[in-house]
């Protein structure tokens, strides 16, 4: 018992979030649901690529290939035509085929760096976009093609087959489709930090600072950048899967060079290097424009889509808004939006000690606190004095 | 023999367009390190700034202003937002080249939206007009990029050869910490690189967008994109390399476009990724590109 409370304490910010993540769907309609599942999609791409670009320090471009090998993988492993395989059995071929496309790229992925690498990686996604438009046959050309339903032991997730109702609330296919994208996100969130804290993580991190000394640290320079690459790409083809699934239809035109760069800018406006910073960013990204182009006529400055006439339509509205966030994180907190959550709690933790009556708000570390609260009085002064 | 030839003065002045935007990024990131995505939208830039000024001013006023005004705008970024960002971190370039990721949105958008669905002419003199050079038939468009390229080329590389400017750019790009030293002032030096870089990208947007392209739309500032393998195949460093690079680039579209039918395997259109294919071939061969010095590592 005595073991429990300390280990509820740690981790009730986390069972909180699970929680309440899983009671959303009894309240939300559908619209919210689907951009809560697009940015559950986008958050495991994204942390995919912030194990490549964001630990290992490669700049990679190529992020829609992948999530397009993802996509139309599954669409084809088990579709008409095609295998047509179970779809369970579809998706996770489906992830291991991106892994593998990682695979094939690695003795470009393995050798080449930093920005070099950015640039060999757009070739993946003009290609791709190319393969995507004439094999026919397998991808359905420029219309694409419907995606479908994921089939789980009998349970399908879609309208109906079987039909459900939980506690008087119809489950559709966006409330099965969200919990299923709230256990691969977890999964992801998961692995993730388990890569991230143990060796493969330090050995990546000691890759980016400096590579000579990592290898003769004994890391293995290529292999090491070209598996980051093959993980980063599984983690992609997962958010395809999930992605097609969401959308219904897969079409060649999303899996452009913008889709690689709106993965890049998730990363980036949410503090490269941390899972959490990823999911911040891809939620960030994905829910804007939706949210933009359903509040359109509520905003100051926005015009409803189709008014026309070179007044600003809400996609161009978060567009703006999405690139200056990119200069303007970069510019004033490099470290995105995780790391200006850090500093946030740092200081909101340190302030009760301060001015609150003692005992109130959770009060840090008897020997910390002294400290803390001596170096804050200072950096306040300082402030008051110019 | 004469779809050869053609081929061959498409690709010629293909590459000579290609070099003009490729020499940007060479000098760009020979001075900071950073690889520029902005030059999509800089080149959106010029071309829009020709197609809105050519009626009132004539065609060469607007080139002129054209290619100064995206210089200076070119040229501000850099002072004004680039170099802010990152300060003394070791992967400041990175970061930077991230942030022309995020400026070139804004603009692209900001362009994007000004154009509309327009095809806009650009009221350039030689029009669709053609010249018989031989057995092949040349649209005089052609004739004037690879002039006018190989002109603007010699004087970039003068610039770099000939002028204290260049001396220091060379310098910069050789080791950045003797150069500053030396009193070499590095953010000088990189402002003016950006600035020709502009100016550049400005002059490539008059013959991308000439007979027979359509005209100046929204997607034009893409083409820049097909300038990267040329500078990566040369190796990033070397003005030589980028020239070399986008002849390569612009023979290898050109050829590819040219015997399609002979080429159907691989699908229709195939001349517009061609390039890309080639750049991943020959990074596999050479991962640093054709013409990059060999660097060495010191800890």
């Amino acid at each position: 018992m005595s073991d429990l409370r300390p280990l509820l304490l740690r981790r009730g910010p986390l069972l909180l979030t699970a929680l309440l993540l899983c009671a959303l769907p009894f309240y939300l309609d559908a619209f919210w649901l689907r951009i809560g599942l697009f940015s559950m999609a986008a958050a495991i791409g994204a942390v995919g690529l912030g194990l490549l670009s964001g630990t290992a320090g490669q700049l990679s471009l190529g992020h829609a290939f992948f999530l397009a090998v993802g996509a139309y993988g599954y669409v084809w492993l088990a579709g008409e035509p095609g295998p047509g395989l179970p779809p369970a059995v579809a998706a996770v071929l489906a992830v291991l085929l991106a892994g593998a496309a990682g695979g094939l790229f690695s003795p470009v992925a393995g050798r080449v760096k930093g920005i070099y690498l950015g640039v060999a990686t757009l070739a993946l996604v003009f290609l791709g976009h190319h393969v995507l438009l004439t094999a026919d046959s397998v991808t359905g050309g420029f219309n694409g093609r419907s995606v479908p339903p994921l089939e789980l032991g009998g349970f399908t997730f879609a309208e109906s087959d079987p039909e459900l109702t939980v506690l008087g609330v119809p489950f559709g296919a966006e409330e099965r489709l969200w919990y299923l994208g709230l256990v691969l996100f977890a999964v992801t969130w998961f692995t993730a930090r388990g890569l991230l804290r143990g060796r493969p993580g330090r050995a990546l991190v000691a890759l980016r600072d400096s590579e000579t000394a990592a290898s003769v640290m004994g890391v293995h320079v290529a292999r090491y950048r070209s598996t980051a690459f093959v993980v980063s790409s599984m983690y992609a083809g997962l958010a395809g899967v999930l992605l097609a699934l969401s959308f219904r239809r897969v079409v060649p035109d999303y899996f452009s060079l913008a889709l690689s760069v709106d993965y890049l800018a998730m990363i980036v406006i949410g503090g490269l290097g941390s899972v959490a910073g990823a999911t911040a960013g891809a939620v960030f990204v994905t829910a804007l424009p939706l949210l933009m182009t359903r509040y359109a006529d509520q905003l100051p400055l926005v015009a409803a889509p189709g008014s026309g006439g070179g007044s600003i339509g809400p996609t161009e509205a978060s567009r703006y808004l999405y690139g200056a966030a990119i200069v303007l994180i970069l510019l004033f907190a490099p470290d995105g939006l995780h790391g200006l959550a850090r500093r946030t709690r740092a200081r909101l933790r340190r302030r009760p000690s301060v001015t609150g009556p003692p005992g109130s708000g959770p009060s840090p570390a008897p020997g910390r606190a002294g400290s803390d609260a001596a170096s804050d009085t200072t950096a306040r002064a300082k402030e008051h004095t110019p | 023999m004469t779809g050869f030839l053609d081929s061959l003065l498409n690709g010629l002045a293909l590459g000579s367009v290609y070099a003009l935007i490729a020499l940007g990024f060479v000098t760009i990131f020979k001075a900071s390190g950073v690889l520029s995505f902005t030059h999509g939208s800089l080149l959106l830039l010029g071309g829009y700034l020709v197609a809105v000024l050519h009626d009132d001013i004539g065609f060469a006023g607007a080139l002129a202003v054209a290619v100064l005004v995206t210089a200076a705008v070119a040229g501000a970024l850099d002072r004004l937002v680039l170099q802010r960002v990152g300060g003394t971190d070791p992967h400041a370039a990175h970061v930077q080249t991230i942030v022309t990721i995020g400026i070139d949105i804004v603009l692209v958008t900001d362009l994007a939206r000004r154009i509309g669905g327009d095809l806009l002419p650009l009221g350039d003199p030689w029009g669709s007009a053609v010249t018989d050079l031989g057995p092949v038939t040349v649209a005089d468009s052609r004739i004037a990029a690879i002039l006018v390229s190989a002109v603007a080329i010699g004087g970039a590389f003068a610039l770099f050869r000939f002028t204290p400017w260049g001396l220091s750019l060379r310098a910069a790009a050789e080791d950045r910490e003797a150069a500053a030293l030396m009193g070499v002032r590095l953010t000088r030096v990189r402002t003016v690189a950006w600035c020709l870089a502009g100016a550049l990208a400005a002059l490539a947007a008059v013959f991308l967008v000439a007979f027979p392209a359509p005209g100046l739309e929204r997607t034009t500032g893409q083409i820049a994109l097909k300038a990267f393998p040329a500078a990566i195949l040369g190796g990033m460093t070397s003005p030589v390399g980028a020239l070399v690079g986008s002849m390569l680039i612009g023979l290898t579209e050109a050829f590819v476009a040219g015997y399609q039918s002979d080429l159907h395997v691989l699908g229709e259109g195939f001349g517009d990724v061609a390039p890309y294919a080639v750049m991943v071939l020959v990074l596999l061969v050479r991962p640093a590109g054709l013409f990059a010095a060999k660097g060495a590592a010191r800890v």
